[in-house]
Formats: structure tokens, C-alpha cells, sequence
């Protein structure tokens, strides 16, 4: 709260310089309007980029760590956890939450709910850098992260899931760059090439539905290459993918509802009324769409367990567990939505959407570290590790941050 | 009029998507079906019940393949105390283990190494395609296309792949290649296998292999239990074991699936044509029946007639 109105006093003290005219130079628009030295001034008076700071500190040295002295200087090395906190967190984690720009654009494109217009930037752009750097944590913990195009031009393997995630990715990544192209024609006065990527906007969404459905219910099936190391309970290879792609419709929805909570009260000054006038009605909205995912997730998980019979999993430890992971991600959630639609309280449904998107992660690091190979020893990070992960979340929200200032996302621009 | 226009820039959306998705299509998975070994796949038995632990498989190997110094020598048994279960590594391409057994005279020793699987896991989850199952049987690494994404690793069932992750600019999959480039080639058994003194391993052709197997345990029915750990594990393997106490005392894995691994993610492989042709269709069809219903209400909301008539605008102006 202090922070925004840091931001926003420091801001208005400069006549509200922060909006510059379409004409005025790239440079003077990156600075927002300001001189060098109050630019300056709006970060460091800022205590949240201190935070950032000292987690960059140790951060950037660990990197640098980890490409010249190799990942086991910064991790264990395992050679039976393949698949550390990187991956598991960065990888499994992010894509899931960034399914909003495929969300939002099929309900504004596609079904044409023009109400849902004044949130679907955010989502765009929310998706865009989610899956950015998704790739960002993939070359931190690829081996060899300069072979990173080798799937895309260099030697092909097909018949892989990775593969097919490999190209849905990149060629979901740029539709995702297409699609907020707009925006930045707006901020960069280049009224031609906003035009341009409005012509092919209806083929950029369907693009985008089908690459998302594929490469989120792939990431799901990746796993089904261990089934016999996996416990059963988070592996059942003909749902996988299912349960992957479902879950990330509610992950992508949440995800929106928990940034715009967040900007509506952090970056107010950003907002115009027709971002935060409709806010709490669009919430309510997203988290309609998002209860009928909660729902349809809550049913093939149990198909799942009937389906493979593992009924008697469930009373094991391993299945309280379990259980406490799926009331986190799908019930908890669930429920607050319902009550927060029914009796319109938005709070509720902000609160439960952060649930839903904590319970996303852990499901994903339950599958990746927790139950893979249940049945001998458990692996846990090392600080280093986590440390990487904290470092490339604080790039993301920088640049994030650098953005939502910026670009028409939060508010209409003038020529829209 | 309008509608036409509108009908023909959906018409090219489906176009180019489908000519996307033909790009995107992955099409091989047709290969690896049915496919049930070369003829000339070899391999090679382990019989349990005649290794003595001596560990000099793994010297041979070391030398052969080069690999690096071990930290405790190969002629020194208390490896077996100090380290319990071993697995091959970024050092090691095979390693013995040692399992007491109160079922047999002596303990046992299980060589563990890859398998040489007829349709092998790590190969079929690559997406550079680094590994190649040669006709001989053997599957070999190629560590030039290689990306480090440690797929193979969560994918082999036996857990064989091992990285070098402690190499910052040459990191790569380790692995045994059964001796491939010095030896299998040339039609020569692998180092290991001339190395055993006890003739505990047995390199041939592996469907011999298999009648070799069940003459030992027929003739000997006593010195063995019926089982050929290998025969159909992950759809069948190259290297084949047999043993006088049940596999699972021997430290081997009896949850490893009876079947290829790769037929636990056909069901997600068969799914990804039907997308691609099923949904540009759909989602478009979607759109023109969203739209419709905004210009015949005519009367809704000014912004949503403004953003379809704006696409509208826009496919009659190309
Ligand atoms: S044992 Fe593992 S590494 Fe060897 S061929 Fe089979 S799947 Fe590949
Ligand atoms: S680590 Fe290398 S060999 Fe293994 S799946 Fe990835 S690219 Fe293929």
C-alpha cells in the first residue's frame, strides 16, 4: 500500500508527467516522462525494489555460478531427481498460470464478451510473460542451454512430447508476442501495425487454443514416461493430460484475478476506470468460469482413482496428503468461489484465487520431486536452488512491473 | 454481404491452421509401433547364481570406455559394505551390488547396467533424437544434438541415463553403449563379458539367449526361479537375467511395466491429430455463431457490435 503511494505521490508531484504525449520520443516514454534523476528517485524510494535487490545480490552470482562451474555447483546433481525445483517450479508451474492469454482471448475474441474486454491485455500479457520465462528457468537448468533451438532446426525427434511441447511453446510464444503487438503499436504511435495484427486476430486466437490444449495437456503427459516411478496417486497415464490441461484453465483464470488484486491496489495510479470499475464484476465473472474447471478437475480426478483403482491409496498417508494438495487446489477454492459469486464478495473470490494458484504449484512440485520415486528416498533442494528460483521470479517481476507502467494494459489508450 | 466477408477471412484462418498443423504434427510416433526387435538384436544373459562380486566387469568397463579412475578400486571388495546401492553414474557405466540372501549359499551380485531395451524408453522420450537402437541391439548416445533436458533420464525404467552435471560447457549423458563403436560393431561381446571369469554372462543372439536361459532352468530347476527378469520388461530387453531367489530379494524392480513405455503416453499422442483438425473448426464456428447472435440482437451492447463490426472492417480491407 505505502509503495503505491510512494509511486503514485512521486508521480502526481511531477504533474502527472507519467502519461507522455504519442509524439514524444521512445526514450522519454521509457522514463515515463521523467528526467533521469527523478526516474531514479521513483526506485530507489521504493522499499519493494530493495527486496528485489538483495535477492538479485546473491542471485546473479549464483547464476553466474551455475554457468561456469556447472549445475551441480549450485544443485545436487541427482541423478534420480532429473527434475529439480527449476523445472518443477518454472517449467510445470508457470505454464499453467499463464494460460489466461488463451482464456481471455477466446472469451473476448471468440465469444465475444465484450465485458470481459477491459481485463484481456492483462491476461495477454500475464500469458506472454508467464511462458517467457518458463523458458528463462528452462535455460537455467537445460545442460546445454545453447542448444536451446536444436529441437526447432537441428536434429528432430518427433515421436518425443517434448518435442511437441518444444514447438508449441516457441510458436506459442510468438502468436502470444502477435497478440500484444497492439498494445505496443499504441505506446509507440505505429497506428499501421496495430492495424495489421488486428486483421489476423481471429486466427491468432484459434492458433493460440489449439497450441495451449496441446502443450499444457503435454506437459501432463511428460510424466507418463515414469509411470512406475511416480506414485500412483499423481500418475494415471490416461487422465494425465487431461488433468494438466484443466487445471490450467482455473490456473490461468486465477492467476488474472490475483494480478489485478494486486495492481487495482499497488498500481492504482495506472489504472483507469474502466479497468477498475468493472474489475470487481469481471472478477466475479472469471471466477464463474474458473468454479466450472474447479468442478469438471474435481470429477476426472476421481474418474482417475476409480479408474485405476486406488481407492485404498487414499488411506494411506501418501493419500492425506494427496487429498490436503487437491482440497487446496480445487475445494478450498471451489468453495469460496460459490460463496463469493453468490453473495458478490469480491475479497472472498481474490483469496481464493491465490489458493488456487499455490495449490497449482504445489501439485506440480508434488509430482515432480515429492512422489517421484516414492518408494526411495526424497530429494531436497539445495538453498542455492531455491535461491535461482527467487532470483529469476524477481527478473519476471521486473520486467513485468516495467510493462504494466508502460503500455496501455490497465487503462484504454487514447486512439483505441 | 457483410457475413460473407466475414465467412471467408474464418475460411483462411482454417486454412492456415491446418497448414500449420500439418507442420506441427508429430508424425513419427508411427514407427515405434509394433516393433518388436531386429533379428539380429543381440544381448546377453546374466546368471545371478554364478557371480562372485568380483567386480572385474567394471574394471573392463572403465578401461574400455575410458572412464575415470573409480574412488574405490575395483579389486577392493568393501565397496559392497560401503556403498549399498550402487547405480551407474557419470563415472560408472555398470556397477555390481551386493545382496545377502538367506534363500542361496552365497550372497548374490547383481551387474546392473543399461538394458539395451528392444523399444527403448529413453529414446522414444528424446526430442533431438540422440539415441539410435543399432541393429546389433545396442542403443547409443549421441552427445552432439544432446540438450541436457534429462528426459531420457526420467523416461529409462531402470534408471540407467546418468548427467554430468558438474561439467559447466561439455555436460552430456553417460551411459552404457555396449561397447558399440570398439566392439558389438565388429561382432566382438562386450569388455565386460570377456572380462567375467565365471562365465556368469553370456553374449548372443538374444532370442538364443532366451532358449539358453530356460535349458538352464529346466535342467537345473532347483538353482533357479522361473522367471526371465528381461524378457518382457518395458516391452522386452536386451540383456536378460536370470536368479536362484526371487528377483525382488536381488534388488531388482518388479513394477517396471510389462510393456513399452511408450504405450503410456499414446493415448496423449492419438489425442494431438484430433485437436489439430477438430479445433480450428470448432472454435471457429463458435465465433460465427457468436457473431451472428451480436448482429441480429443488433440492439446489445454498443462495444460488442463495434468490435466485430471492426473485423469485419478489416477482412474487407485486404
Ligand atoms: S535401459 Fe534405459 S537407457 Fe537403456 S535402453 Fe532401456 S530405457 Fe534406454
Ligand atoms: S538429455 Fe539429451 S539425450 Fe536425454 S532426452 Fe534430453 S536431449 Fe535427449
Amino acid at each position: 500500500m505505502k509503495v503505491m503511494e510512494n509511486n503514485s505521490e512521486i508521480l502526481s508531484g511531477y504533474g502527472g508527467g507519467y502519461e507522455p504525449a504519442d509524439e514524444a520520443r521512445i526514450s522519454e516514454k521509457l522514463l515515463l516522462g521523467l528526467s533521469g534523476r527523478q526516474y531514479l528517485d521513483l526506485i530507489v524510494k521504493n522499499p519493494v525494489n530493495w527486496a528485489v535487490a538483495a535477492i538479485l545480490v546473491i542471485g546473479i552470482p549464483l547464476l553466474l555460478q551455475r554457468y561456469l562451474m556447472g549445475l551441480s555447483s549450485v544443485t545436487h546433481g541427482s541423478q534420480d531427481y532429473p527434475w529439480g525445483i527449476i523445472l518443477g517450479f518454472g517449467l510445470f508451474g508457470m505454464v499453467p498460470l499463464s494460460a489466461s492469454g488463451f482464456m481471455l482471448g477466446t472469451t473476448v475474441e471468440i465469444f465475444q464478451r465484450a465485458d470481459f474486454k477491459p481485463i484481456e491485455r492483462l491476461a495477454l500479457l500475464n500469458g506472454l510473460l508467464g511462458y517467457f520465462f518458463a523458458v528463462v528457468f528452462l535455460l537455467v537448468d537445460l545442460g546445454m542451454p545453447w542448444r536451446l533451438h536444436y529441437a526447432m532446426f537441428v536434429s528432430f525427434g518427433p515421436a518425443a512430447v517434448l518435442f511437441l511441447v518444444a514447438w508449441h511453446v516457441a510458436t506459442y510464444l510468438s502468436v502470444q508476442i502477435a497478440e500484444m503487438l497492439p498494445a505496443f503499436a499504441e505506446w509507440a504511435n505505429l497506428p499501421r501495425l496495430k492495424r495489421f495484427v488486428r486483421s489476423i486476430v481471429l486466427g491468432l486466437t484459434i492458433a493460440g487454443i489449439i497450441l495451449s490444449t496441446l502443450h499444457q495437456g503435454a506437459l501432463g503427459a511428460l510424466f507418463c514416461y515414469a509411470p512406475g516411478k511416480i506414485h500412483p496417486l499423481w500418475i494415471s497415464p490416461e487422465f494425465q493430460w487431461l488433468h494438466y490441461f484443466v487445471s490450467s484453465i482455473f490456473g490461468g483464470l486465477c492467476m488474472v484475478i490475483v494480478v489485478s488484486s494486486l495492481v487495482r491496489r499497488y498500481m492504482t495510479w495506472r489504472c483507469d476506470t474502466n479497468f477498475l470499475g468493472n474489475l470487481d464484476g469481471i472478477t466475479l465473472g472469471l471466477a464463474k468460469g474458473a468454479a466450472m474447471a474447479f468442478i469438471t478437475y474435481l470429477i476426472i480426478k476421481i474418474v482417475a482413482v476409480a479408474h485405476d483403482e486406488e481407492w485404498l491409496y487414499l488411506v494411506s498417508g501418501w493419500g492425506i496428503y494427496y487429498l490436503a494438495e487437491l482440497f487446496t487446489m480445487a475445494v478450498v477454492p471451489l468453495c469460496l468461489f460459490a460463496v463469493g459469486v453468490r453473495h458478490r464478495r469480491v475479497t472472498l473470490v481474490r483469496w481464493g484465487a491465490l489458493i488456487a494458484v499455490l495449490g497449482i504449484v504445489w501439485n506440480r512440485l508434488n509430482t515432480v520431486l515429492v512422489s517421484y520415486n516414492w518408494t526411495s528416498h526424497q530429494e531436497i533442494p539445495t538453498w542455492q536452488e531455491c535461491w535461482l528460483v527467487a532470483t529469476i521470479l524477481c527478473f519476471y517481476f521486473i520486467v513485468y512491473r516495467f510493462v504494466l507502467y508502460r503500455l496501455p494494459v490497465l487503462f484504454t489508450h487514447k486512439s483505441a | 454481404m457483410k457475413l460473407k466477408m466475414n465467412r471467408r477471412s474464418v475460411l483462411k484462418t482454417l486454412v492456415s491452421s491446418a497448414v500449420s498443423a500439418a507442420f506441427l504434427r508429430p508424425g513419427g510416433n508411427a514407427s515405434a509401433h509394433d516393433f518388436s526387435g531386429y533379428e539380429t538384436n543381440r544381448g546377453v544373459l546374466v546368471d545371478l547364481s554364478r557371480c562372485i562380486g568380483c567386480r572385474s566387469c567394471e574394471a573392463a568397463c572403465n578401461r574400455e570406455q575410458g572412464l575415470p579412475a573409480p574412488h574405490i578400486a575395483f579389486d577392493d571388495q568393501s565397496v559392497f559394505e560401503q556403498e549399498h546401492s550402487r547405480r551407474p553414474d557419470q563415472n560408472a557405466y555398470t556397477v555390481v551390488n551386493k545382496y545377502d540372501s538367506l534363500l542361496w549359499e552365497h550372497p548374490l551380485f547383481r551387474k546392473i547396467q543399461c538394458n539395451h531395451c528392444l523399444e527403448p524408453a529413453c529414446l522414444t522420450a528424446c526430442f533431438v533424437n540422440a539415441y539410435t537402437k543399432t541393429p546389433e541391439g545396442a542403443v547409443v548416445y549421441n552427445a552432439d544434438v544432446c540438450v541436457g533436458c534429462r528426459t531420457c533420464m526420467i523416461a529409462c525404467p531402470f534408471s540407467i541415463p546418468a548427467f554430468r552435471y558438474d561439467s559447466a560447457f561439455s555436460p552430456r549423458i553417460m551411459k552404457c553403449i555396449f561397447c558399440y563403436d570398439t566392439r558389438l560393431s565388429k561382432g566382438r561381446p562386450p569388455a565386460c563379458v570377456e572380462a567375467c571369469p565365471m562365465e556368469a554372462l553370456t553374449f548372443g543372439n538374444r532370442q538364443e539367449l532366451l532358449s539358453i536361459a530356460r535349458k538352464r532352468m529346466r535342467r537345473e530347476p532347483h538353482r533357479y526361479v522361473d522367471y526371465i527378469y528381461g524378457e518382457h520388461e518395458a516391452g522386452g530387453t536386451s540383456w536378460l537375467y536370470i536368479s536362484p531367489v526371487p528377483f525382488a530379494k536381488a534388488g531388482f524392480d518388479m513394477e517396471v511395466p510389462k510393456q513399452p513405455i511408450l504405450n503410456f503416453v499414446k493415448d496423449f499422442l492419438a489425442m494431438v491429430p484430433m485437436v489439430l483438425t477438430i479445433w480450428p473448426g470448432l472454435f471457429a464456428g463458435i465465433f460465427l455463431l457468436c457473431r451472428r447472435r451480436g448482429s441480429v440482437a443488433g440492439t446489445g451492447e454498443s462495444q460488442e457490435s463495434k468490435i466485430s463490426g471492426e473485423i469485419i472492417d478489416e477482412s474487407h480491407g485486404e
